[in-house]
């Protein structure tokens, strides 16, 4: 049906250019695939990209679950003692003193900025992003209260158009994201046994730059330059013609900070899952925990280039006057979409992954028996992975696609019930098989299962095009992705806060004031959300600013705003729960819950070096299987930060690396970065007399200086 | 302690070559991320090319003389750059700060002929989306070529300071691993910008 | 699934339809074409596979955890082979299940979506719509010149005959949605799609747009106004003549006013020297039912109000605020409530 205009230059008929690359490019496509047929044959590429690349892992995994592997192989057998570690080595207290001088914290202001200690930058992130939560509920709250009645003036079109506008941007670029990261960070090298992220300084760089573009979004909201076109930023609508105020340069801006936080934090998890387990953690033996981490950094390095390179293409039509979507040159609008979906749909996933993984660490912990179908839930991550790069059209099914690519898309799309089905009853049978104890960050976790059931079902109504026509761009896609984010990610976000907390901190969170929290943020949000999806199916379409009486709206409207005020309300009790226990909750102790991760093997709060003796690792349920006490590397040099390095599939010891110190320099770093790409927005020569400073802090950064290794 | 299990790591190398590295992880994460751009910015081109009916919208295509010479460059320099690697890996320091002065120098070469090579694309950014995404796909490998380039000439700095030994090789055969990538990387993008163009024509 | 399971989705779809109601001119449960009328039975269908899962999975769920179990010293690692092997059977049948019903709405959903091509026929009628910033242009396609009727916000279709609507936009994109009639698609400035409506009953039809397109999004509804072919022609006929000569001499004035103070700028009334195309044509304006696409009712107070201050009824609408004495203004007013 979607035909190109007859007149400047373009028409339905490729024809020159076919013809112009009939003797080569043409023939590498599919036979008879013209231009519409174009985003199919992209996503069979994509999805063979994604299968090649995941397919080699999952397998390796498979074949690594072969029982004693990893003890059998000889290089292990040179490395294994057979007497007492401490065995002429220091003592407990001596080693603890002398790794306590040499990964101490400077301390002070310089030190704060310098520090590189993950679990101060991850706990940072952390606070970052609810911070973040807080600001964006805030402009849910206003756009509740405006929509509350028909036709109310609490607040005008304009102010509306900028509080959806960074309701999304702030909920999706500064807190789920962030979030699920700020949990990597703190907690992926507790989980996999290591003394340190890989890559630290780096991550302290990427817990600046995140920084960074919230202050530039917000800042720019509090000048009354918040961003006023959609989360989503569709060209025209955000070109210089339609948008002619720096308010849509600000957005992109943010994104490119926000991207280049969340790329550098993934390279770091990715490289910390596969090169810093604990010795023994073999890619069978991977908590699923870090799994879904693993997964969701790889999915993060595939997709946010997506989006990086669509707000460049933006910003550079808006400053330099490039015509990437100015169709009356040659661009094309959809080509925003294509790039932005391509990123935007992987997006749902990289926040929704991460908080599966919170909830296969609890539930056994919690059902009081191994995962059942550990291996199954791993294959259904990694497949999960794979088809979330396969549906970015089903945003798109309304732009008037043809037939043929939309059912693919429509097919892949609900083919992801299928893997999230099997986390799903995997879930529910190791609960079903276990003995289960009822605390608070399990009754988050139930509740998550029942609200994300729902998203799901109504993701599956999306996901098919002719309902997807009627409901798209509704409240009923409102309510579907609220229950998909917040029932899907929130709640086991909310479970995990819970469930780590005592790591974190050392103490127990109230359980009595949990509960109450769980109950009013479960009705609260129902009755919030619920309502939108019969809002939806009357006709009631996103992003307005009022609606008039005749419609009808009235009463769902008043109750949903009701129920975001209840919402909002528990989540006033978990602060006042976090604030009375670290003053006087309960006292933790390593390991509150019997759980089975290695992050219950060290003190709570862990040391600046995490473990005091490193772990190795036996089996999947490490502190179960050894009663609390898992066997110990030693032989780590203690007047120098080291890592240690083991295999990427049998987690067999391969160096000691040494780990970079404190630095001051990615803070410099991400200042002097800052200044060039917020110059950027409005003038291109920012990039060039930006460039020397970034590139001296850079070199300070890598620069070795004195190091111990220096010395030998 | 239980006895039984535990692991003595004190006699193992504190630096190694290749993946047995961090950094070489990491740099291939950041080639991977690098290479989904290019493969990204890449689509938009073909995809821009598909919707319009002329190909160049309305300007020649690129004279080749400097693409051909920068990929002649790129492509030369694979050899220095293999037999460097292999410097490293013998901790040969004196061939290896050879080694690096000599990519150093194939690296400004392969800059200076880029600036030529957009002077050479016959049609400007800002002229239509063609334009847009050319500047866009040479600027975006020139991008490339810059921060290779600078990473080269500091680590070329610090083989001849006292930090010469050791782990620094590994970090060595890193780069020749990078440099690798980013020439690899230029093929097709020479391939899209210089020859699809043309195939009608 | 159990007999519980059922009964709660049978509760469930009553409550939630209950809810929906079958009343409103803009809801989708309220289909009035063939092609929003299959949608609206392949959403019965999905509500009903939804809520079988929805209420198998929180019973499982809450029967698992909540289920008496007898208290042994079983450690956390010992499992008993038996109900594991069970566990497993379950599961990966309710996965085989999963993925069957997959397929079977997969299939559904692609039948459903060829309805429209079913209608496409000869007796077309083809209507051109382009998208404003913020409101609708209708244009009648006819081979003769003299009968490409162009209207605004408000578009009358025969009953039982399917109109093709080109879908055309100069600014940003916007998404046409009727949803009694079909489902929505988006006017994309340099592309054109299509959509085709039909209306197997008489009535009016609300829509508006569903794309967000800056400021005024909220304030871009249409009107489709089904009627039998008899009507349809007569009302096509009525609104190809020109304007109506004013009666009495406030209409009169009023017209001089509309020529004189800017109006004409944007605006058109054939039959009168205003020929402008910025604005919606007011031919007719008085035949329609609402104004400025929906941010007020055609009314004499809706109409004074809108001229006497556009921009505090529809804030960065593109329709300034033209002063003019009170006198001036009822003139204005009087004439413009003729054009019916």
């Amino acid at each position: 049906m979607t035909r190109r205009l007859q007149p400047d230059r373009r028409t339905l008929d490729p024809a020159a250019f076919s013809r112009a690359l009939a003797s080569g490019l043409a023939r590498l496509r599919v036979k008879a695939a013209g231009p519409t047929t174009g985003p199919g044959f992209w996503a069979l590429l994509a999805a063979a990209l994604g299968l090649a690349a995941f397919g080699g892992l999952a397998a390796r995994a498979l074949w690594a679950a072969r029982a004693g592997r990893v003890e059998r192989r000889e290089e292990w057998r040179r490395l294994s003692l057979s007497k007492e570690p401490d065995d002429g080595g220091p003592g407990d207290a001596a080693l603890a003193l002398a790794l306590g001088r040499t990964w101490a914290r400077r301390p002070g202001l310089i030190g704060a900025l310098s520090t590189v200690d993950h679990k101060v930058i991850g706990l940072r992130l952390v606070l970052i992003a609810f911070s973040f939560l807080l600001l964006g509920g805030c402009a849910a709250l206003v756009m509740r209260l405006q929509l509350a009645g028909p036709s109310q003036n609490i607040v005008g079109a304009d102010f509306y158009n900028q509080l959806f506008t960074m309701h999304g941007t702030t909920m999706m670029f500064l807190f789920a994201v962030p979030v699920m990261e700020a949990a990597a960070v703190l907690l992926v090298p507790l989980v996999v046994g290591a003394r340190a992220i890989a890559f630290p300084r780096l991550v302290a760089f990427a817990q600046w730059m995140l920084v960074a573009g919230g202050v530039l979004l917000w800042g720019g909201f509090a000048l009354n330059l918040g961003a006023d076109v959609g989360w989503f930023s569709y060209v025209p609508l955000a070109s210089l013609n339609y948008s002619p105020t720096k308010r849509a340069d600000l957005w992109a801006q943010t994104v490119t900070f926000t991207e280049l936080s969340a790329l550098a934090i993934s390279v770091s998890t990715i490289v910390t899952i596969f090169k810093q387990r604990a010795p023994g953690m073999s890619l069978d033996r991977v908590p699923l925990f870090a799994w879904a981490q693993l997964v969701t950094s790889f999915m993060t390095v595939f997709a946010m280039p997506g989006v990086m390179l669509a707000s460049t293409y933006l910003i550079l039509d808006r400053l330099v006057g490039t015509q990437f979507f100015n169709p009356a040159a040659g661009g094309d609008a959809l080509l925003w979409q294509h790039l932005f979906w391509w990123f935007g749909h992987p997006e749902v996933y990289i926040i929704f992954v991460p908080a599966t993984g919170f909830v296969s660490a609890i539930v056994p912990v919690f059902a009081r028996r191994p995962m059942f179908g550990h291996t199954a839930i791993v294959l259904s991550l990694v497949s999960i992975a794979i088809l979330a790069f396969g549906l970015w059209v089903h945003h798109m099914f309304a732009t008037g696609l043809p037939r043929l690519g939309e059912s693919f898309f429509t097919a892949s799309s609900m083919a992801i019930a299928i893997p999230s089905g099997i986390q799903i009853f995997c879930w529910i049978a190791t609960i079903w098989l276990g003995r289960p104890v009822f605390r608070t960050p399990f009754l988050f976790v139930l509740g998550f299962i029942i609200l994300f059931v729902m998203g799901g079902l109504t993701g599956v109504m999306v996901a098919s095009v002719p309902l997807d026509l009627q409901v798209h761009d509704t409240y009923f896609v409102v309510a579907h992705f609220h229950y998909v984010l917040i029932g899907g990610a929130v709640f086991p976000l909310l479970a995990a806060v819970y469930y780590w907390f005592p790591k974190v901190t050392g103490r127990m969170l109230s359980e009595r004031i949990g509960r109450w929290h769980f109950w009013t943020a479960f009705i609260g949000f129902n009755v919030a959300f619920f309502p939108m999806h019969l809002l939806g199916l009357q006709g009631m379409t996103r992003r307005i600013y009022t609606y008039p009486a005749e419609l009808g709206w009235g009463p769902l409207n008043l109750l949903s705003s009701c129920g975001a005020f209840l919402f909002a309300g528990s989540f006033a009790l978990m602060a006042w729960n976090v604030v009375v226990s670290l003053r006087s909750g309960e006292q933790a102790g390593p390991n509150p819950w019997d759980a089975d991760g290695l992050e219950w093997a060290t003190s709570s709060p862990p040391p600046p070096y995490n473990f005091l003796w490193p772990p190795v690792v036996q089996g999947r349920e490490p502190l179960w299987a050894s009663a609390g006490r898992p066997p110990a590397v030693t032989g780590h040099r203690t007047d120098m930060r080291e890592v240690l390095i083991t295999s990427i599939a049998d987690a067999v010891p391969e160096t000691r690396e040494p780990s970079p110190d404190e630095s001051i320099w990615p803070f410099v770093a991400a200042v002097v970065t800052t200044i060039l790409l917020t110059g950027s927005i409005f003038t291109p020569w920012a990039v060039v007399w930006g460039a020397p400073p970034v590139a001296v802090a850079l070199i300070a950064w890598f620069w070795p200086k004195g190091d111990k290794e220096d010395e030998q | 302690m239980t006895p039984a299990g535990n692991v003595d790591v004190s006699k193992l190398p504190d630096w190694a070559h290749g993946p047995k590295s961090v950094t070489w992880w990491g740099t291939l994460a950041f080639c991977a991320i690098e290479g989904t751009g290019f493969a990204l910015a890449a689509g938009g081109y073909l995809f821009l090319g598909f919707l319009n009916q002329s190909w160049p919208i309305s300007s020649p295509p690129p004279d080749l003389i400097w693409g051909a010479l920068t990929t002649v460059t790129l492509l030369a320099s694979l050899i220095p750059n293999a037999w460097l690697n292999r410097a490293a890996h013998a901790e040969d320091l004196r061939r290896v700060r050879l080694g690096m002065v000599i990519m150093s120098l194939a690296g400004v070469i392969a800059l200076v002929l880029r600036v030529f090579e957009f002077g050479a694309l016959n049609v400007k950014w800002n002229q239509d989306a063609y334009g847009s995404t050319v500047w866009v796909l040479l600027g975006l490998h020139a991008t490339h070529l810059v921060t290779d380039l600078g990473d080269t000439l500091v680590l070329a700095a610090l083989m001849f300071t006292r930090h010469g030994h050791g782990r620094r090789f590994s970090d060595v055969t890193d780069n020749c691993f990078y440099w690798n990538f980013v020439v690899a990387a230029w093929l097709p993008l020479y391939a899209l910008i210089y020859w699809a163009p043309r195939l009608g024509a | 699934m159990s007999p519980r399971g059922g009964a709660t989705a049978t509760a469930v779809c009553a409550v939630a339809l209950a809810l929906t109601g079958c009343s409103g001119i803009q809801s989708s449960t309220d289909p009035h074409g063939p092609v929003a009328g299959a949608i609206y039975g392949l959403f019965i269908v999905f509500m009903i596979v939804a809520a079988i899962v929805q209420g198998g999975v929180t019973i499982a769920l809450l029967l698992g955890a909540l289920r008496r179990r007898r208290l042994d010293a079983r450690s956390v690692l010992e499992l008993d082979p038996a109900s594991e092997r069970r566990a497993t059977l379950v599961v990966s049948a309710l996965v085989g299940l999963t993925a069957a019903t997959i397929a079977g709405l997969t299939l559904l959903s692609f039948f459903v979506g060829r309805t429209d091509a079913r209608l496409a026929g000869s007796q077309e009628l083809v209507v051109r719509v382009t998208a404003h910033q913020w409101w609708w242009e209708f244009t009648f396609e006819d081979p003769a010149p003299d009968r490409q009727l162009t209207t605004a916000n408000e578009l009358h279709i025969p009953v039982g005959r399917p109109v093709r609507l080109k879908l055309l936009s100069p600014d940003v994109i916007h998404s046409f949605w009727v949803p009694a009639l079909s489902g929505k698609k988006d006017l994309i400035p340099g592309r054109l799609n299509e959509i085709l409506v039909q209306a197997d009953k008489a009535g009016v039809f609300r829509g508006q747009c569903a794309e967000y397109c800056g400021l005024q999004h909220a304030n871009m509804a249409l009107k489709i106004v089904a009627e039998p072919p008899a009507q349809f022609d007569r009302w096509f006929a009525a609104q190809l003549t020109p304007a109506a000569e004013p009666r009495g001499a406030q209409a009169t004035r009023g017209r001089e006013v509309f020529l004189s103070s800017g109006c004409a700028l944007c605006h058109r009334i054939r039959g009168t020297s205003a020929a402008a195309v910025f604005g919606p044509d007011l031919t007719h304006l008085a035949s329609r039912s609402m104004l400025a696409a929906g941010a007020a009712p055609m009314t004499p107070g809706g109409l004074g109000g809108w001229i006497a201050d556009p921009q505090t009824v529809k804030p960065g609408s593109k329709m300034p605020r033209v002063p003019l004495s009170g006198p001036e203004l009822v003139a204005l007013v009087a004439y413009l409530e003729e054009l019916k």
